[in-house]
């Protein structure tokens, strides 16, 4: 089925809600969105004394794009069965997406001092406790399993909405994530849209050092994917690369992003060190000051 | 001279079943990895009028698990069926964090269980699936005795919201029940009434504990006979009357000694009634072999169920 033309992806459109409401900002606005969420990143790490920044900050724009460009999405009904849904397959980056369903609404900003700790919706890995989380996750390479589950829902119900998942480039890494790539092409799951959050580390080291990934477009390509590729910061860049892969789709398709891990944070950026650790109250305020 | 037994297979009762249920459950979809016609589901793969609903992802049981998921998550409920080695071991992982953590509406339906897989030998003998599948919280557990319990435990897969497993066998096995029967979920069947101790048994080994309970009569001792196919939850009521009335508990299963039913009855027993219990149960891996001939070398017989209960009944009151 084909998607109503100004709904979704289209440029200067606004996306619309089941109640109706638009959510459309500017790329200033993005901007000044990704600057605000990257303090509440830091903030919210901080505060629970663990959690993975690196990660979290390098997948930002693409889940901003997604979340307040994009995405035909309801904050106030989470459930809404016509909803874009996207699926965070590398979980452990939880903190991004939890600072974005904030903002955009799905629960009180307040909440994200809760994250990590007893009796919070906000889990250490993303889990659909929280409002707005589709999959529950922190086991690597299932996400987009799941998402050609709800691709394929969608054309049993003949539904027009659009699955996005998103993966760590380390991810790729698990065998089930081939599993997953060979059968959304087979079963021409054309709705689904994959992000690689190529940010070149994994939990240990680079990603060259554990396991070597590239050619990445070319195994994809391979696998029966349209492959695009796209600077993982530049809003521009990223949203005229959705609204490519949103056009003309004969096969699922994958974005390969290029991000920096720890994007906006100086000594955070292509750090391994910190895929998996909280700053300390040094580190923290350095940060927060850089984020100004 | 005992007369010869119905056999049926229960891996076709299945298949046949779920195509039954195909207009009542309009939200039933099908999955299946490569082993469609081995499981019978490809009865409904290629019906004309279902087959949409219907997807092969071939032998990638960790991505068949994760898109059973998605869909249970947009309202669908997905039948998986493969084998039993391949249902639980092999896509463990995403069975614990896509479906038993969220608590989806995923039914794994598992043929080939057990070593009356036979000549595939051990590596395809799945003697693990009882305890994989209990040890995830949420999961319902059915290993139906015979082809007519089998059908309706499919029924109340359905009917039943949430996670559920149900181990079935390559081999056709007796058929235990008429049609008459009534199965409840979540409630076992007192076969046999008996007062000297009670044969708790699942699967295959009702059939077999019949043919022991026959032979203790001949004995002289008197024994109940329980079909005990919900595992989890189990019917601990039935257990504890057990325990209380006939003072002594056999289990058999045609599953590993650890995990299964043996286990779980045992966890009942200590807490609530301590008698004395055996266990007639596989003691390791098995080999390549006919599955009744493995069935008399792994000790599965009316009287290695016979043995066990004299020793039970033996340790009563000492």
């Amino acid at each position: 089925m084909a998607r109503a033309k100004g709904k979704n992806g289209s440029k200067g459109a606004p996306q619309w809600t089941s109640s109706g409401r638009g959510m459309y900002y500017s790329t200033e606005e993005l901007k000044a969105i990704a600057r605000e969420l990257r303090r509440d990143i830091i903030q919210t790490i901080f505060t629970a004394g663990s959690g993975h920044p690196g990660g979290s900050l390098s997948e930002l724009e693409i889940l901003i794009s997604l979340y307040f460009r994009v995405m035909r999405h309801d904050p106030a009904n989470p459930k809404w069965p016509d909803r874009d849904r996207f699926i965070l397959s590398k979980g452990h980056a939880s903190t991004g997406l939890y600072a974005v369903l904030a903002h955009a609404g799905y629960f009180p900003k307040g909440e994200l001092a809760t994250f990590r700790q007893l009796n919070s919706r906000l889990q250490g890995h993303a889990h659909p406790m929280s409002p707005g989380v589709e999959m529950n996750s922190g086991s690597l390479g299932m996400g987009l399993s799941f998402a050609l589950g709800c691709a394929l829902a969608a054309r049993l119900d003949q539904k027009d909405y659009m699955v996005y998942a998103l993966l760590g480039d380390g991810e790729c890494d698990e065998g089930q994530v081939w599993e997953a790539a060979m059968a959304a092409a087979h079963h021409k799951a054309t709705n689904l849209i994959a992000f690689i959050d190529r940010n070149c580390i994994q939990n240990d080291r680079f990603t060259d050092e554990v396991m070597g990934l590239e050619p990445l477009a070319d195994k994809w390509r391979a696998f029966g994917w349209r492959v695009l590729e796209t600077d993982g910061h530049e809003f521009d860049a990223l949203l005229g690369t959705i609204e490519e892969a949103l056009q003309g789709r004969t096969t699922p398709t994958v974005i390969i992003a290029r991000t920096v891990k720890g994007k906006g944070v100086s000594f955070m950026e292509n750090n391994p060190a910190f895929h998996g650790r909280a700053p300390n109250r040094q580190e923290f305020e350095q940060a927060m000051k850089e984020l100004a | 001279m005992v007369a010869a037994k119905v056999m049926a297979s229960t891996r076709e009762m299945y298949g046949k079943t779920l195509l039954a249920m195909a207009e009542e459950y309009p939200n039933i979809v099908v999955l299946g990895g490569d082993l469609n016609v081995s499981v019978f589901t490809h009865l409904w793969r290629d019906h004309v009028k279902y087959k949409a609903r219907f997807f092969d992802f071939g032998p990638a049981e960790q991505n068949i698990m994760g898109v059973a998921a998605g869909l249970a998550a947009s309202g669908k409920m997905p039948f998986v069926s493969t084998f039993a080695v391949f249902g639980t071991g092999r896509p463990f992982d995403q069975l614990r964090v896509l479906i038993a953590q969220p608590h989806l509406n995923v039914k794994i339906v598992c043929t080939h269980a057990g070593i009356l897989t036979g000549e595939d030998g051990m590596s395809a003998h799945g003697i693990e699936d009882l305890a994989l599948a209990c040890s995830l919280p949420g999961f319902t557990v059915v290993c139906p005795a015979d082809a007519v319990e089998t059908a309706q435990a499919v029924g109340a897969a359905a009917a039943t919201e949430g996670p559920f497993y149900i181990r079935l066998s390559r081999a056709s096995t007796p058929v235990i029940h008429s049609e008459n029967y009534q199965f409840t979920l979540g409630r076992s069947e007192i076969v046999q009434d008996g007062r000297d101790l009670t044969i708790i048994a699942a699967g295959v080994m009702v059939s077999v504990s019949l043919d022991a309970a026959a032979l203790l009569a001949e004995s002289g001792i008197s024994a109940r006979v329980v079909n005990m196919h919900t595992l989890k939850p189990v019917d601990e009521q039935t257990i504890i009357a057990a325990a209380r009335d006939t003072g002594a508990i056999v289990t058999a299963e045609e599953h590993y000694i650890n995990g299964g039913l043996g286990s779980i009855v045992a966890q009942a027993v200590v807490r609530h009634c301590p008698v004395p219990m055996e266990m007639v149960a596989l003691q390791g891996y098995s080999e390549s072999g006919k599955a009744e001939e493995l069935m008399v070398k792994c000790r599965l017989t009316a009287d290695a169920v016979k043995s066990a209960s004299l020793a039970a009944f033996k340790r009563k009151g000492s």
